[in-house]
């Protein structure tokens, strides 16, 4: 069996995209929906050079939709809201983080990035850098160090 | 259900920022038309004088990878420099190419033919002696024609033996125009 292509992402996002809005919706209301609309995006483009066949792509989009979806109403429930005063509104921890990397090295803002605003493992942050797993968590703790850095002084 | 364009937007520029995309592309309005400009995290990739992404999007994954997103941002730095060249304010352009899955000659090709002043021209021939290849003045016109940097890699810059414009990707009219900016011709 002859294996399919990966087509380029922006013609598997033009494809998905509606149908991934309308689950999201569906499960989580339009208000939160737009949140999980890009991070199951993200979440995409994160594994999407790792995929070795083009075979049931609607299918791997919808999954990862749906674990999206389950992430948020977990992080909605009332007794996790209570821990996490830190957090001043609703904006997902990565928005949160954006600002505070700008000016980190490309590789190191986004393994902090990955790392503590998505909570990554470091192995599929590695998959994401294109590096080992040994490169991803020193990316991440040099990242923190300058940004600890900065802060301070 | 349609996607708010401020929805798309956001995803595509949170998908450069972070870093996630292989090759990210966009079109740049320029006084030669539309251009389709290719940018990967090792630098620019492609311009194009076709603006229509469609058959587009395989030759840049080849080049890159298969994550090829459109978003303004990735091509934000290729858009300045393109800016002030056609403003006239600009001579040489600073950015980084990226010039992967090129044949060696080529790239050897392509690194002499940076190397011509804006206003000025060069010959095929004269091009092929300061790539070590003193009799290839023709692989050097297909090397010309196959450019996929237009513009910033400056074929416009390569004239026949005599002097005659001979021929142009982006065609002659293109050619003339951008010699006409940097006061090559008249």
């Amino acid at each position: 069996m002859a294996t399919v292509a990966i087509p380029p992402f922006e013609l598997f996002y033009e494809e998905h995209r509606s149908e991934v809005l309308r689950l999201l919706r569906r499960r989580l209301g339009a208000q939160r929906a737009d949140d999980a609309f890009q991070e199951t995006f993200l979440r995409a483009l994160q594994a999407y050079r790792r995929l070795d066949h083009a075979e049931h792509l609607r299918a791997w989009v919808l999954t990862i939709a749906k674990n999206v979806a389950v992430d948020t109403l977990r992080r909605a429930r009332p007794e996790s809201e209570l821990v996490e005063t830190g957090i001043p509104d609703n904006r997902p921890a990565y928005e949160e983080l954006a600002p505070l990397t700008d000016g980190l090295p490309p590789t190191e803002r986004a393994a902090v990035v990955l790392r503590y605003g998505y909570d990554l493992p470091y192995d599929q942050i590695a998959a994401a850098l294109g590096s080992s797993e040994d490169a991803a968590r020193q990316a991440a703790s040099t990242g923190v160090r300058r940004l600890r850095r900065r802060t301070t002084s | 259900m349609t996607i708010s364009p401020d929805l798309d937007h956001r995803f595509r520029e949170a998908a450069a920022t972070l870093g996630l995309v292989d090759v990210g592309y966009d079109v740049v309005e320029s006084p030669v038309g539309p251009l389709l400009v290719a940018a990967s995290d090792r630098g620019l990739a492609s311009i194009s004088f076709d603006p229509e992404p469609e058959g587009q999007l395989e030759r840049l994954a080849r080049i890159a990878g298969p994550r090829v997103l459109r978003s303004s941002r990735s091509v934000d730095d290729a858009r300045r420099e393109l800016d002030e060249y056609f403003a006239g304010r600009r001579h040489a352009f600073g950015l980084s190419l990226d010039l992967r899955a090129l044949a060696p000659f080529t790239v050897s090709v392509l690194q002499e033919l940076a190397q011509v002043p804006y206003g000025e021209t060069t010959t095929y021939g004269a091009l092929a002696a300061r790539a070590g290849r003193p009799r290839a003045s023709r692989a050097v016109g297909t090397v010309m024609n196959r450019n996929r940097i237009p513009i910033v890699l400056p074929c416009h810059r390569v004239v026949g033996a005599t002097g005659n414009l001979v021929g142009y990707a982006g065609g002659l009219d293109r050619k003339t125009a951008l010699l006409r900016l940097e006061g090559a011709i008249l």
